[in-house]
C-alpha cells in the first residue's frame, strides 16, 4: 500500500458540525427500531413451535454470517473513503499508484464466498427436506382458502370451521392446502412459514405450537381487493380440551330456547336469504357452502377473516353492510332491519 | 446535407434543429436519450407520489386515507411505473447517449429505429396511464361493493406480477387488467426494438481497434442487458399474450377447474422477472464501474473480473427464478436446486464489490456527487445483496417471502442500487449533456437526503417484514404492534 501523503490527526478528524448533523439524523431511525421491538403477535423472530424454531435457527445463523461481512465490506468501504479521500492539503502529491488488478486477491474473493455458501448450503438443503416431510403428521387439517378467509376441514373427525384454526399442543399437523378462487398463501408465523394455497393443487404445510393459546396469521398472498382483511387465527389447546372440542363441533347447532330472540333469529337465517351460502347443521343441511359454516359459530373468537374480534356490537355492524367492512365482500348488504339483526345476533350468540 | 437537398426522399434526415419539431423529429441518438430521461423522470415523479400515498395510509394502523380498491391500484401501478417506466428508460437514456460516444460510432445503427423504440415506448406508457381516465374495474363477479371504486382505484389493479387466478376476468372484473397486459406489451416491443438496435450497434459500429475486451465496462454491461432484454421480454409476452387470450376468448391457460394451471404463470413471469431485475441493476453497475475509477485517480480493478462477473450474473439470472416461489406450489427438490442456484449469484455479485473496493482502495478520492452517488450505491448494494444471499436460506425464505423484509431488499437493490448508480452517471456525465457544470452543493444536499431518506424508509421494513407486516396490504391490525 501506498504511504498516505498528508496523513494527520485533525485532517482525520470529522468537521464537528457535520458529525452532530448526522448523528441527529440518525436519532430518529434508532427510536423507530426501538418501537417496533414490542408485542408483535406475528412475530417470525418469536417462534412458539419446533418448526418456527428451525428455521428461526437457520435465519439466526445466516444472518451472523451476513453481519460479519456487513462488517467487513461496509467498514472497507468507510476506511476507503476515509483514508483515502483527497485532501487540499496534498492537491499536489502525485498520482496514486496505478494498479489493474490482482490475480491472487480476486481469487481468494471468488473462492472464499463460494466455501460460505457451501457452509450455508448444507443446512439448507437438509431443512428444506426435514420440514416438506409430512410422514411423520400425527394429524391432518385440510385448508380451503376464500377470498377472503380460510376454511378449515378435519377429515378424521369431520369437523368444518371458518378463520380459527384449533390444534392440539406438541402436535405436528400437516395442513393439506387448496384454494377455491386465487391464489393465498397461510401464514402464521409463530409456528411456521408459508405456503401457497393454489386452485387445482394440494400443497402441504407442517405446522406445530408447543404451548395452549392463540396464535395469529394472515394470507400471504395479494388474494384481490380484500387481500388485507383475510387473517387467521390458531388455537391451540391441550389434548383433553381438544378432544372436548371436537366432541362439541361434532353436534349439531344448539337449538334455540322457545319464544326467545334467537328462535327469531333463527327464522331470519332460514327467510332473509343467509341459506343461500351458510350452513348451520340441524337448521339448513344442504350441501351447497359458499360461505363460513355457522354450526359453532360462538365458539369462535373472530370473524369476518379473523379482522373482527366476535361481539355482538361488532357482529350487528358486520350483517348492517357486509361491503363497507370488507370491500368485495361475497356476502352483500342484505338491507336487513334492525329487527331483523338483533335477532340474529341474538341466534348467532348461542351457536356455540 | 447537399445530397438530401438535391435528391429529397423519405431517407433524408429531418431537417429541423431547433424548436419542439425538431425533438419529435430527431434520430440522433443524445437528443433521444434526453427524451427518455425526460420522458422517464416525468414518470418518476408519478411512481413517487404513488409511493408517498402508500406510505401515508400505511403510517397508522386502520388509516383510510386511500380505500382498499385504490391502495391496490396504487402499489399495482407504483411497482410497473418504476420498473417498465422509470429504470428500463433511464438505463436506455445512458444506453442512447452513451454507447455511441464510448465506442466511436456515429450514432446507433438503426437511427430511426431508434426514434421508433422512445415513440412506442412513450404511447405504452401514456396507454398503460390511460387506465385512470378509461379504466373500468369493480369487485370479482359476485362480491359487492358498499360504493363504486373512485377514479384514482381505475388503474391496474393485479400487483406489477400480475398472479393468475386474480388478473383472470372471474376476479379481475372490468378491463384495468387488460389495459395493464396491453400496456407492457407495447412496451416490452419498445425493449425488443432497443435492444437488437444497441446489440448491432456494439457489434458493428466499433472503432477501429476497440476490441470487446478494450470497451468500457458500462458498454459491457449494457451489452449483457441488451441480450437479457432480448431473451426476457419474449418471455413476459408470451405470458400476457395468454392471460390477454384467457380474458378475451375464453382459452384456459391459467385456469385450474378446466385443467389450466396458475402455477404456469408464475414460471413464466418470473423466467422473465428475474433476469428483468439484472436488466435493472446492471446499467447502474456499469456506470459505478466508470464513475469510481475517475474519482479514485485509478484504473478500474480487475477489469476482466468484473465484465465477466458481469456476464455470470446475467447467465446465472436465467437459472434462478422459482426462488421467487418457494412457497407456491414447487416440490422440495426444486426449492433446493434453486435455493443452491440463487446462492451462486452471490460469488459473481461479491467479485464485483471486492472489485470497485479494491478500486478504491489506495487511489485519492475525490468525494464529488457523482463519487458520492457511486459509493452510495456500493454500500447500499451489499446491504440489498446480503439480505438476497438470506432468502436463498429456502426455509428462511418461507418466512420473509410476501413481506416487508422482501420489500426492504429489493428497493436496497433497485433503489439503493439502480436509483443511486444513475444518479451517479447523471452527475458525472452532467457537463457532457448539458454543457454546464451542476453545483457541487446542490448534488451533496440531494445526495445526503436522498441517502439519509432513503435509509429511513426502507432499513426498519426489515424488521417489520421479519416481525409480521405482510406486503400489498392495505390496512394492518393495531394490535399487530407494528404501528407508530
Amino acid at each position: 500500500m501506498p504511504p498516505v501523503p498528508g496523513w494527520s490527526s485533525d485532517v482525520m478528524r470529522p468537521r464537528p458540525a457535520t458529525f452532530f448533523r448526522r448523528a441527529a439524523l440518525l436519532l430518529p431511525a434508532i427510536l423507530l427500531l426501538g418501537s417496533c421491538i414490542s408485542d408483535a403477535p406475528m412475530d417470525s423472530l418469536d417462534p412458539a413451535g419446533p418448526i418456527a424454531r428451525r428455521i428461526d435457527g437457520l435465519f439466526w445463523l445466516t444472518f451472523g454470517v451476513a453481519a460479519v461481512i456487513f462488517v467487513i465490506v461496509e467498514g472497507g468501504i468507510l476506511i476507503a473513503a476515509f483514508v483515502f479521500r483527497d485532501r487540499k492539503s496534498r492537491k499536489e502529491a502525485k498520482e496514486p499508484k496505478q494498479t489493474h488488478g490482482n490475480p491472487k486477491l480476486e481469487v481468494a474473493w471468488t473462492v472464499v464466498p463460494v466455501l460460505i455458501l457451501v457452509a450455508l448450503a448444507v443446512p439448507t438443503v437438509k431443512t428444506v427436506f426435514d420440514l416438506t416431510d409430512a410422514s411423520g403428521a400425527q394429524m391432518q387439517v385440510d385448508v380451503i382458502g376464500h377470498q377472503w378467509w380460510f376454511e378449515y376441514r378435519y377429515p378424521d373427525s369431520g369437523v368444518t370451521t371458518a378463520n380459527v384454526l384449533v390444534i392440539p399442543e406438541d402436535t405436528e399437523v400437516a395442513l393439506n392446502l387448496t384454494s377455491q378462487d386465487v391464489i393465498h398463501s397461510f401464514w402464521v408465523p409463530r409456528l411456521a412459514g408459508k405456503r401457497y394455497a393454489v386452485p387445482g393443487h394440494q400443497t402441504v404445510l407442517l405446522i406445530q405450537a408447543d404451548d395452549p393459546g392463540e396464535y395469529w396469521g394472515q394470507c400471504g398472498e395479494y388474494c384481490g381487493l380484500s387481500h388485507s382483511l383475510m387473517r387467521a387465527r390458531v388455537v391451540v389447546m391441550t389434548a383433553a380440551d381438544f378432544e372436548q372440542w371436537v366432541a362439541g363441533q361434532q353436534l349439531p347447532a344448539a337449538e334455540p330456547a322457545f319464544g326467545s330472540p334467537a328462535e327469531q333469529g333463527r327464522e331470519v337465517f332460514l327467510s332473509a336469504g343467509c341459506t343461500q351460502c351458510h350452513i348451520i347443521a340441524g337448521v339448513n343441511d344442504q350441501t351447497v357452502q359458499a360461505a363460513p359454516n355457522l354450526t359453532h359459530f360462538a365458539s369462535r373468537g373472530v370473524f369476518a377473516g379473523a379482522t373482527l374480534d366476535r361481539t355482538p356490537e361488532s357482529i350487528a355492524r358486520w350483517l348492517a353492510n357486509p361491503p363497507e367492512i370488507k370491500p368485495g365482500s361475497f356476502m352483500p348488504n342484505l338491507n336487513l332491519s334492525q329487527q331483523q339483526i338483533d335477532a340474529l345476533v341474538a341466534y348467532l350468540e348461542t351457536l356455540e | 446535407m447537399t445530397t438530401t437537398a438535391i435528391n429529397p426522399t423519405i431517407y433524408r434526415r429531418p431537417r429541423p434543429e431547433k424548436g419542439f419539431w425538431s425533438w419529435i423529429t430527431t434520430v440522433d441518438h443524445k437528443r433521444i436519450g434526453k427524451l427518455y430521461g425526460y420522458t422517464a423522470f416525468v414518470f418518476f415523479i408519478l411512481g413517487g407520489l404513488e409511493a408517498l400515498l402508500i406510505r401515508i395510509q400505511l403510517a397508522q394502523p386502520e388509516a383510510a386515507v386511500v380505500t382498499a380498491a385504490e391502495y391496490n391500484a396504487l402499489f399495482t401501478m407504483h411497482g410497473t411505473t418504476m420498473v417498465f417506466l422509470v429504470v428500463m428508460p433511464l438505463s436506455a437514456a445512458f444506453f442512447n447517449y452513451l454507447i455511441p460516444l464510448m465506442i466511436g460510432a456515429r450514432d446507433v445503427a438503426f437511427p430511426r429505429l431508434n426514434a421508433l423504440s422512445y415513440w412506442v415506448f412513450l404511447f405504452g406508457g401514456l396507454f398503460l396511464y390511460s387506465t385512470f381516465v378509461f379504466g373500468t374495474t369493480f369487485a370479482p363477479a359476485g362480491g359487492n361493493l358498499a360504493e363504486p371504486i373512485s377514479a384514482l382505484g381505475r388503474a391496474p389493479n393485479g400487483g406489477w406480477f400480475g398472479y393468475a387466478p386474480n388478473t383472470e376476468s372471474a376476479f379481475s372484473t372490468g378491463t384495468v387488467i387488460d389495459y395493464w397486459a396491453l400496456g407492457l406489451q407495447i412496451l416490452g416491443l419498445a425493449s425488443l426494438i432497443a435492444s437488437l438496435n444497441f446489440i448491432t450497434t456494439i457489434f458493428n459500429l466499433r472503432a477501429k481497434g476497440m476490441r470487446l475486451l478494450r470497451m468500457p465496462v458500462f458498454v459491457w454491461m449494457s451489452l449483457v442487458v441488451n441480450f437479457l432484454l432480448l431473451f426476457a421480454i419474449p418471455i413476459i409476452a408470451v405470458a400476457l399474450w395468454m392471460i390477454t387470450f384467457d380474458r378475451q376468448f375464453g382459452t384456459l391457460f391459467f385456469d385450474a377447474s378446466l385443467g389450466g394451471d396458475p402455477i404456469l404463470w408464475q414460471h413464466l413471469f418470473w423466467l422473465f422477472g428475474h433476469p428483468e431485475v439484472y436488466i435493472l441493476v446492471l446499467p447502474a453497475m456499469g456506470i459505478v464501474s466508470e464513475v469510481l475509477p475517475t474519482f479514485s485517480r485509478k484504473p478500474l480493478f480487475g477489469y476482466g473480473a468484473v465484465v465477466f462477473a458481469g456476464a455470470a450474473i446475467g447467465f446465472l439470472g436465467f437459472g434462478v427464478w422459482s426462488h421467487h416461489m418457494f412457497s407456491s406450489a414447487i416440490p422440495p427438490v426444486a426449492q433446493a436446486a434453486f435455493g443452491l442456484a440463487t446462492m451462486t449469484i452471490a460469488v459473481p455479485t461479491g467479485i464485483k464489490i471486492f472489485n470497485w473496493l479494491g478500486t478504491m482502495w489506495g487511489g485519492r478520492l475525490r468525494l464529488d456527487t457523482p463519487m458520492l452517488f457511486a459509493i452510495g450505491f456500493v454500500a447500499m448494494f451489499v446491504i440489498g445483496g446480503l439480505s438476497g444471499v438470506t432468502h436463498s436460506i429456502v426455509p428462511a425464505d418461507w418466512q420473509q417471502t410476501d413481506t416487508y423484509y422482501i420489500v426492504a431488499h429489493f428497493h436496497y437493490v433497485l433503489f439503493g442500487g439502480a436509483i443511486f448508480g444513475i444518479f451517479a452517471g447523471l452527475y458525472y456525465w452532467f457537463p457532457k449533456i448539458w454543457g454546464r457544470i451542476y453545483s457541487e452543493r446542490l448534488g451533496k444536499i440531494h445526495f445526503w437526503l436522498m441517502f439519509i431518506g432513503f435509509n429511513l424508509t426502507f432499513a426498519p421494513m426489515h424488521w417489520l417484514g421479519l416481525q409480521g407486516m405482510v406486503r400489498r396490504t392495505w390496512t394492518y391490525d393495531e394490535d399487530l404492534g407494528l404501528g407508530p
